[in-house]
């Protein structure tokens, strides 16, 4: 069945506002109903453990904060991605429900997914930025490490969560987009750096630099592990290659262009979720 | 033993050179004196007499002393080569210099003009002294038994080219640099055929070159200086027996910059020392025969970077933390040693509470193996594809040199 909506007389102004409205309030159930779902408090609970532990006994924040890299690079892509997925799937007939409603699709799925993507970075900085904010500003960190890890983990929370989302609406089944989803992970976590580190061998007698750096902007992982990694292993970054590294993605213009392409990356999933929402028949 | 007797003969005869003054009588300069002339002043006065300069500013031009006397200034006397000239030429033994503040000795590029230089003289004590926007600073040539004591360098050198060294040892023996605050000129501390030294307890920092620079010097001790932030770090190069021992050396940074570049080294010992924030730790380009123990190695990207070109270096004792690569090479084969160092990155057990890993430990990751050869791969670092090749390297060990392995990793961090 395709819904039809009831045409209203709103002005322009008012109309938007009360798709904000609206959204926000899906957002609000989302939220809450999320925020009582015991898996967002045991990955919040993971995340304040293995940080907490990480720097209680690493002792150096640094190290603490590399640690915590691996974490935002694997394991919260896949919890956003599988919690993102369960959760679509969980909420379809809440959404049906809803769509029987006067509000308009993208107010729907705006507060739809906001209402599943918000509790994840909250979970995530909550989680992972505490223990630091508390510990590790006294064991020495560098906020800039800090906050750039925040970021990082922040913008692959959002992308994941709207990947997952975008592959629920392709998909009606759901062991085959959950299939889907680990393949994506897989892709991004492992099997791009595998292609880029062929791509290096293979082409090793040319000034590959700059090509390796357009390639990364193309994956997000590798986008946030970058710039955490500018702030941190500068020492070892010394050197021609590295130096070409720093001087891009150290520059304001490299720096822009990487959260640009983060941006981008957080976007485009959700551009085409919103989409095929749209399109999509009930 | 034999070096040891040598610094006592320094000490001693110094000592001797400094206190030797029977007949002594004292000639007073200042702006007021009778005598207002520091050259008027040398000329006057016996052998061994001692000058007491009391405040004001003297420019003289190049000042010769050419007997053995005491220059001793009070309130700081300036004696200024007004950017031309070399100030202070010693061609006379037994000399001691204290208390002065020397400035402006003049760019050369034919000569190189000190503000303090010494020619093939014994048994001289230059101590107390403050040296500012010098070409060369200190500058000891075919000198022996001569003493570098407390004086503070500092000048703001923009080129290499148009400055000069700290303090700068030529063709000499038996010196003893203690105590010093050497900052913004060429190099800290440079030494060309210089043996039986000491050189102990100085501040090097943010010189334009190295901190430490040393070529063709024998015999020399290196102990508890400070070495920060200078260009390229430090430099030692085709020299044997050198005793480096608690000296810092800390933020060098940038591309072939080092914490320490050991080159063409031998029968050589560093024992703890402390490498902290440098892009390399030590940069070992063929050294023989040396001992590397009881060092800490902390945060800096590659902590040791061994070459193929060095055999028989014993790497012991040492702890590694903090670095992104522990230690890197650019050939399969090793003929140096790794032994009960602390690796923080190792993952073995102790299953008998021994404070050694059972498993041995190989400081060579795949991945460090590969920058190495592929420098771009540079891209991957800390990416889960990282830590899978590193894991996978740990299981089925085929890549990383297999001669680069300790063998009794520590558990626990050495103290020492």
């Amino acid at each position: 069945m395709i819904l039809s909506h009831p045409q209203t007389t709103l002005e322009p102004r008012a109309k938007r506002r009360s798709a904000l409205k609206s959204a926000l309030k899906v957002m609000k159930y989302g939220f809450f109903d999320l925020l009582r779902s015991r898996w967002i408090i045991i990955y919040t609970l993971f995340f304040l453990a293995v940080t907490s532990g990480l720097l209680y006994f690493g002792g150096d924040a640094n190290q603490a904060v590399l640690s915590t890299l691996n974490l935002v690079l694997l394991v919260v892509p896949l919890i956003s991605l599988v919690l993102g997925l369960s959760y679509y799937y969980y909420t379809r007939d809440f959404v049906e429900l809803i769509l029987t409603q006067p509000i308009g699709r993208s107010s729907v799925f705006l507060g739809h997914f906001s209402g599943l993507a918000l509790p994840l970075v909250a979970a995530f900085l909550l989680g992972s930025g505490l223990p630091f904010l508390l510990a590790g500003v006294r064991q020495g960190a560098d906020w800039r490490v800090i906050a750039s890890l925040m970021v990082a983990g922040t913008l692959v929370s959002l992308i994941f969560s709207a990947l997952a989302f975008w592959i629920g609406l392709l998909n009606e089944e759901r062991v085959k987009a959950l299939g889907i989803a680990l393949g994506v992970w897989l892709g991004m976590t492992m099997i791009y750096d595998g292609l880029l580190l062929l791509f290096s061998i293979l082409m090793q007698a040319y000034p590959i630099e700059r090509s390796l750096i357009i390639l990364s902007l193309f994956n997000p992982i590798d986008l946030s592990r970058i710039l955490v990694l500018l702030q941190l292993d500068t020492a070892a970054l010394m050197g021609y290659t590295g130096a070409v590294f720093q001087r891009y993605f150290g520059s304001n213009l490299g720096i822009l262009a990487s959260l640009g392409s983060l941006l981008i990356w957080t976007g485009l999933p959700v551009y085409l979720g919103l989409r095929s929402f749209k399109r999509k028949n009930f | 033993m034999k070096r040891l007797v040598g610094i006592l003969l320094v000490l001693g005869t110094a000592l001797l050179g400094t206190t030797w003054v029977y007949g002594q009588s004292t000639l007073e300069v200042c702006p007021t004196c009778s005598l207002t002339s520091l050259k008027t002043a040398i000329a006057q006065a016996n052998p061994h007499d001692k000058i007491l300069v009391n405040g004001g500013s003297y420019t003289e031009g190049t000042i010769l002393v050419d007997k053995p006397l005491t220059l001793e200034g009070l309130n700081q006397p300036i004696l200024d080569g007004e950017g031309k000239v070399e100030i202070l030429t010693i061609t006379a033994s037994d000399v001691t210099v204290r208390g002065f503040t020397f400035q402006n000795a003049g760019i050369s590029h034919t000569a190189d003009q000190a503000a303090l230089k010494t020619l093939e003289v014994e048994n001289c004590l230059i101590e107390n002294n403050t040296f500012l926007n010098n070409f060369f600073a200190i500058y000891l040539g075919k000198t022996k038994h001569c003493q570098v004591l407390h004086n503070t360098v500092k000048a703001h050198a923009t080129s290499e080219s148009f400055s000069g060294n700290a303090v700068h040892l030529w063709d000499c023996s038996e010196i003893v640099v203690k105590d010093n605050y050497l900052s913004g000129q060429r190099d800290g501390v440079y030494l060309e055929f210089v043996k039986d030294s000491l050189i102990e307890n100085n501040i090097s920092e943010a010189n334009l070159r190295y901190g430490l620079h040393f070529m063709y010097s024998n015999n020399n001790i290196f102990r508890n200086n400070r070495f920060r932030a200078n260009g390229a770090g430090v430099a030692v190069m085709y020299s044997k027996n050198i005793e480096m021992t608690q000296n810092h050396f800390e933020d060098n940074w940038g591309s072939a910059i080092y914490g320490l570049l050991l080159k063409e080294i031998n029968d050589s010992r560093l024992y703890n020392n402390v490498f902290h924030d440098n892009s390399v730790g030590i940069y070992v380009d063929g050294a023989n025969r040396t001992d590397i123990s009881f060092n800490d190695f902390s945060h800096n990207g590659y902590a040791l970077r061994i070459l193929s070109s060095s055999m028989g270096v014993t790497i012991a004792h040492n702890n590694f933390y903090g670095n992104s690569f522990d230690v890197t090479t650019n050939a399969n084969r090793s003929y140096n040693a790794f032994l009960e160092n602390y690796w923080e990155a190792y993952q073995g057990y102790d299953l008998n509470h021994d404070g050694f890993g059972d498993v041995p430990y190989r400081p060579v990751r795949l991945f460090a193996l590969t920058v190495e050869n592929y420098p771009q791969t540079m891209i991957l670092m800390r990416s889960p594809l990282e830590q899978f090749m590193d894991y996978a390297e740990r299981i089925l060990p085929i890549f990383t040199p297999k001669a680069i392995e300790d063998d009794r990793p520590l558990m626990r961090r050495v103290l020492w």
